[in-house]
């Protein structure tokens, strides 16, 4: 028996070789899933096929910034800092207050500043939609500082409007 | 070196050489390559290999039902089957759509899960009485590694998306409810590394296991675990100007990729470790994926006798009866006194 199927005795092979059709199997079904498959990996990106996306641009341009001398418009750390880890110094800085009660911190150029979110971050950038809510939007991200805290912009309409 | 040693050390030590070939890369300034190129390439590989793997897959015929079922099978009439017999020895399509939900959303053949131990039992049995006991261990560690993946691969569509899809925002809402550190943690993370660290340990430390697991059982958990590290490395601890990924990963998912400056090597290293994943999936056991829709054992009703089933590759077969077997030895077996159907030509001569 050389080859699988062919029963040979004296007389000479009494069975063929099995022919298996050489074809696809339940095609119908199985191609059909994998075209449902290929679709929910492309689903996702069709929204925004062919377009390009902006990236965010948060927004400096905010009077008491513009107030300040070219030199001095900078933050409480490196703006490399503030990208990434902006969220961890906000909360080093409520862990401190609530906690230690210590209100000062010393920025990166060893400049002092008042720990307070609305006093001191909102005090420069005061437009919350088009600063912190540019990037927060783009990368889907909801921290919950507004849960307590006021943000400027909502504050500055309210007395605007006491006025 | 033994074997345990030698598969575990080749797979670990392939992961280890990943993430420094990321990280010398990343430092080297490659990140065109590391950033567009290889995710291209990875994803290519992926939807290639995956449809070539299917193809071939349907070349081979499964003509008859592999009835390994536990449940009644249908019968005659009186006698009775209840849910839970149709479902796990179905009789028709839908009771087999059925098995396969169960089998694919619940993990039901992992749940049959049984350890044979041996219970010391002196009064009864001298040296122990060997017992086969339930064991769901299994099943839960795979069903929360399982879902905890899909639940973080849902997460990063944020990535991809702009806006994010409702669904995305939600699930990281419920995700993150216990409002735990900043940035909240993702309950789905530490369900992922857990459960992964669990199933390489009981691949490690159960020793009938250990005896049949290879470089390729312990790649794909080593690499995962690597990848839920890195990323949550990434999140809690080493952080990322996240923006620049965003802008980076729908660049590319855009088809208008570009090299985004300013973000740190532990983004490419675990963005290599994915692309890794994903272009060795199709030639790995991960194709167990689309591969539980097709098992012959779960996805075919039980009606090996209700219904008929004919082979595909029946062949004519030639036979060889009686009288033509009689005829080659006709004389032999006559000389020898054995009863023929037809006297020979020498017998009548004789008579």
């Amino acid at each position: 028996m050389s080859k699988n199927g062919d029963y040979k005795n004296e007389f000479g092979y009494f069975a063929e070789r099995p022919q298996v059709a050489s074809k696809l199997y339940d095609s119908k079904y199985v191609l059909a899933g994998l075209v449902i498959f290929l679709l929910v990996i492309i689903l996702p990106l069709v929204p925004n096929l062919g377009k390009s996306v902006p990236a965010p641009k948060p927004d400096l341009n905010t009077p008491a910034i513009m107030k300040l001398p070219e030199k001095e418009r900078k933050c409480v750390m490196e703006l490399e800092y503030m990208r990434a880890s902006h969220m961890q110094l906000l909360n080093d800085w409520r862990d401190q207050v609530v906690r230690d009660g210590n209100r000062e911190f010393t920025g990166a150029g060893g400049k002092k500043y008042l720990i307070s979110l609305q006093n001191t971050c909102l005090e420069c950038h005061s437009n919350k939609t088009k600063f912190c809510d540019q990037c927060h939007n783009y990368a889907a991200v909801v921290p919950n500082c507004w849960g307590c805290h006021l943000d400027r912009e909502k504050k500055q309409v309210a007395r605007a409007e006491a006025k | 070196m033994d074997f345990f040693k030698r598969h575990f050390s080749v797979a670990f030590l392939a992961v280890i050489g990943l993430v420094v070939i990321a990280f010398i890369g990343v430092k080297a300034n490659l990140q065109l390559l590391f950033g567009v190129v290889i995710p291209y390439l990875a994803i290519l590989i992926f939807i290639e290999g995956l449809v070539y793997q299917i193809i071939r897959w349907l070349r081979s015929p499964v003509p008859f039902r592999i009835p390994t079922t536990a449940g009644q099978q249908r019968s005659l009439g009186w006698i009775s089957r209840d849910l839970g017999e149709k479902l796990d020895n179905p009789a028709n399509t839908m009771q087999t759509l059925g098995r396969m939900a169960l089998e694919i959303l619940a993990f039901r053949s992992l749940f049959r899960n049984l350890r044979a131990e041996l219970r010391e039992m002196p009064e009864t049995y001298a040296g122990g009485k060997l017992v086969y006991w339930s064991y769901k261990w299994l099943w839960l560690g795979a069903i929360a590694f399982h879902y905890a993946f899909l639940v973080v691969l849902l997460r990063h569509l944020r990535f991809v998306t702009e806006p994010a899809p409702a669904f995305v925002n939600l699930l990281g809402e419920v995700d993150g409810f216990i409002q735990f550190y900043v940035p909240t943690v993702y309950l789905s993370g530490i369900v992922l590394v857990v459960a992964g660290l669990y199933l390489l340990l009981r691949r490690i430390y159960t020793p009938t296991l250990r005896y049949i697991s290879l470089a390729a059982d312990y790649f794909p958990l080593l690499l995962i675990i690597s990848i839920a590290t890195t990323g949550i490395l990434m999140r809690y601890f080493i952080k990322v100007d996240i923006t620049a990924v965003k802008e980076l990963v729908i660049g590319l998912a855009t088809f208008k990729p570009k090299v985004v400056p300013g973000i740190g090597v532990i983004l490419y290293i675990h963005l290599f470790l994915v692309c890794v994943l994903f272009a060795y999936f199709p030639f790995s056991k991960l194709m167990h994926m689309p591969g539980v829709f097709l098992s012959p054992t779960r996805n075919l009703p039980n009606n090996n006798r209700a219904v008929m089933h004919v082979n595909p590759w029946n062949y004519p077969v030639k036979f060889h009866p009686y009288l033509e077997h009689e005829a080659a030895y006709r004389e032999a077996m006559y000389e020898a006194g054995l009863p023929v159907e037809i006297l020979p030509e020498s017998a009548e001569k004789e008579e």
